[in-house]
C-alpha cells in the first residue's frame, strides 16, 4: 500500500515538475522584477513553487504560465506582508521624475524617442527605469512587455480588473517614458 | 476621437486590445494628428526599447536543482502526513481485542470463584463437621442427658416446630445419651447423641421436602457422613466411627422407624 502511495506520489511530483519546471525562467524573471535582486528571487520562487506543488490539486486546466505567475506574485505580496526581510518596495516619487511636467509637455516637446534609444542604448538605463516604477505598474509593465500576456491575463494575475489593467499600463508607460526623458536631459 | 482620448488609448492600441470600432477611430484620428502621431510613435518606441533591451532574468541552473530538491523533500513530508493521517491515534482492532480478552478474563474469574464456591452440600457437611466436633467440646453434647428416648422426644416439645423420631438402639449397640438443639442451615434443628462403644454419633434430624433417599455417604477431615431421608424427615449421622459401623446405626434406625410408622 505504502509502495503503491509512493509510487503515486512520485507521478503527482513528476506531473508537477512537466507542467511547472518550463515556466521557470517566466517565474523567475517575475520574481527578479518584483524582488529586485537575485537572492530574494531565488528564494521567492521557490517559496513559489512549493506552494504551487501543494496546490497543484486547485489547478484546474488553463494556462500553466499564468497560474504559476499567480502564485509568484502572491508569494511575494503574502512575504511582504508577513514582514520578511526581501522585497520592500521604494516609493516612486512622481514630482522628483517629473511625470506630470512630463505629461503637459511630452507632445509639445516632442523627444524622440528614436533619440533617446541611440544616445542611451543600454539595458542598464531601461531596467533602472523599470525599477524605479512602483511595484503596481512595474508589475503589469513586465507581465505585458516581457511575458506577452493578454490583458485577460495580467488580470487574473495581477487580480484586477481589465479597465484597471488598461489605465495601469497607460500609466506605467507615461511614468517610463518620463524616467527615459529625464535621464536624457538630466545630465 | 479627439487627442485626450487618443493619448488615453494609445498604450491599449499598441497592445492591440482597443476593441475595432476604438483602433480603427484612433487609426483615423491619428493620421490627421501629426502630435498624437508624435505619441504613437514614441509609445511604439516605448515598447521596443524595453522589448530589446529590459532584461529578462532567465532563472540560474542552482534554481532548479534547489526547487527540485525542496519539491522532493516537500513531497515526502506529504508522505509522510498522508501516512499519518491513514494511522489513525486509536487502533480499533486493538482497542476491540483488549475489551474481548478483558471481559473474557472478567468471565473466567467470576466463574472461577462461583465455581470455588462451596456447594451447599459441601456446606452442610462442613457446618455438621463443625458442629459434631463443638458437641464433643466437654459438655456440649446434649443439652438433655438421657439414655430414655421418653426423656428425650419430649424435652424437644416447644423447643422445636417439629418432633424428630427419637429411637434407642443401645440393644444393637448404639446407645442414647442425650439431645440438644443445634443449629444447621438457617434453621434450628434436633440433634441426638448416640454412643458406639467410645465413639459418639451425632444424629441430625429435621423436616424436609420429597420422597425418601437411600443413605449416602462421605468423609470429611476424618469424620463419616451418611445422609438420607425417610418419612419426611432428613437424617444426617456424622462420627468418626467407621463406614460400616454407622452404615449398620443408619440402617438399624430406618428399620426401627419403617416399623414404627406400619
Amino acid at each position: 500500500m505504502d509502495k503503491y502511495l509512493g509510487e503515486n506520489d512520485n507521478h503527482a511530483r513528476a506531473q508537477f515538475e512537466a507542467m511547472a519546471m518550463p515556466h521557470l525562467d517566466a517565474a523567475y524573471n517575475l520574481a527578479r522584477w518584483l524582488t529586485r535582486n537575485p537572492h530574494d528571487a531565488d528564494d521567492l520562487v521557490q517559496s513559489a513553487y512549493l506552494r504551487a506543488f501543494r496546490f497543484a490539486a486547485t489547478f484546474r486546466g488553463g494556462d500553466p504560465r499564468a497560474w504559476l505567475l499567480t502564485i509568484v506574485r502572491n508569494t511575494y505580496y503574502t512575504s511582504l506582508r508577513d514582514g520578511q526581510p526581501h522585497m520592500a518596495d521604494v516609493s516612486f516619487d512622481e514630482e522628483l521624475h517629473g511625470v506630470a511636467a512630463a505629461e503637459h509637455s511630452e507632445a509639445q516637446a516632442g523627444l524622440d524617442p528614436a533619440a533617446i534609444a541611440l544616445q542611451r542604448d543600454t539595458s542598464r538605463t531601461v531596467n533602472q527605469a523599470l525599477e524605479q516604477l512602483p511595484q503596481a505598474f512595474r508589475e503589469v509593465l513586465v507581465l505585458k512587455e516581457m511575458d506577452d500576456l493578454s490583458y485577460k491575463q495580467i488580470a487574473q494575475v495581477a487580480e484586477i480588473p481589465i479597465g484597471t489593467v488598461m489605465s495601469r499600463l497607460a500609466r506605467a508607460r507615461k511614468m517610463l517614458l518620463a524616467c527615459l526623458r529625464q535621464d536624457v536631459t538630466g545630465d | 476621437m479627439d487627442c485626450k482620448q487618443t493619448h488615453d488609448a494609445l498604450s491599449a492600441y499598441v497592445d492591440a486590445e482597443l476593441d475595432a470600432a476604438a483602433a480603427m477611430q484612433l487609426a483615423r484620428h491619428v493620421d490627421d494628428c501629426p502630435a498624437c502621431r508624435l505619441a504613437l510613435e514614441q509609445m511604439q518606441a516605448l515598447r521596443a526599447q524595453v522589448a530589446q533591451q529590459a532584461t529578462r532574468y532567465a532563472a540560474p541552473e542552482h534554481l532548479k536543482h534547489r526547487i527540485r530538491a525542496a519539491l522532493a523533500a516537500e513531497q515526502a513530508t506529504q508522505a509522510a502526513r498522508g501516512a499519518a493521517r491513514r494511522q489513525p491515534r486509536w487502533n480499533w482492532a486493538w482497542i476491540n481485542l483488549g475489551l474481548a480478552a478483558l471481559s473474557t478474563t472478567a468471565f473466567a474469574v467470576t466463574l472461577a470463584i462461583h465455581l470455588g464456591q462451596p456447594t451447599s452440600s459441601e456446606l452442610m457437611e462442613q457446618e455438621l463437621v463443625s458442629s459434631h466436633f463443638r458437641a464433643l467440646m466437654p459438655d456440649h453434647l446434649s443439652d438433655v442427658a438421657s439414655t430414655d428416648q421418653h426423656t428425650v422426644k419430649p424435652w424437644f416439645a416447644g423447643k422445636l416446630d417439629y418432633s424428630p423420631p427419637v429411637y434407642d438402639l443401645a440393644a444393637q449397640g448404639f446407645a442414647l445419651t442425650g439431645g440438644r438443639l443445634d443449629y444447621l442451615h438457617g434453621r434450628t434443628v434436633a440433634a441426638l447423641a448416640y454412643r458406639h462403644k467410645l465413639h459418639v454419633i451425632d444424629l441430625y434430624v429435621w423436616p424436609a421436602q420429597g420422597s425418601d433417599a437411600a443413605p449416602q455417604g462421605s468423609s470429611r477431615q476424618g469424620f463419616q457422613l451418611l445422609r438420607w431421608r425417610q418419612g419426611g424427615m432428613q437424617f444426617e449421622a456424622v462420627s468418626d466411627i467407621n463406614a460400616a459401623d454407622l452404615a449398620s446405626f443408619a440402617s438399624q434406625l430406618r428399620e426401627m422407624r419403617a416399623a414404627a410408622a406400619q
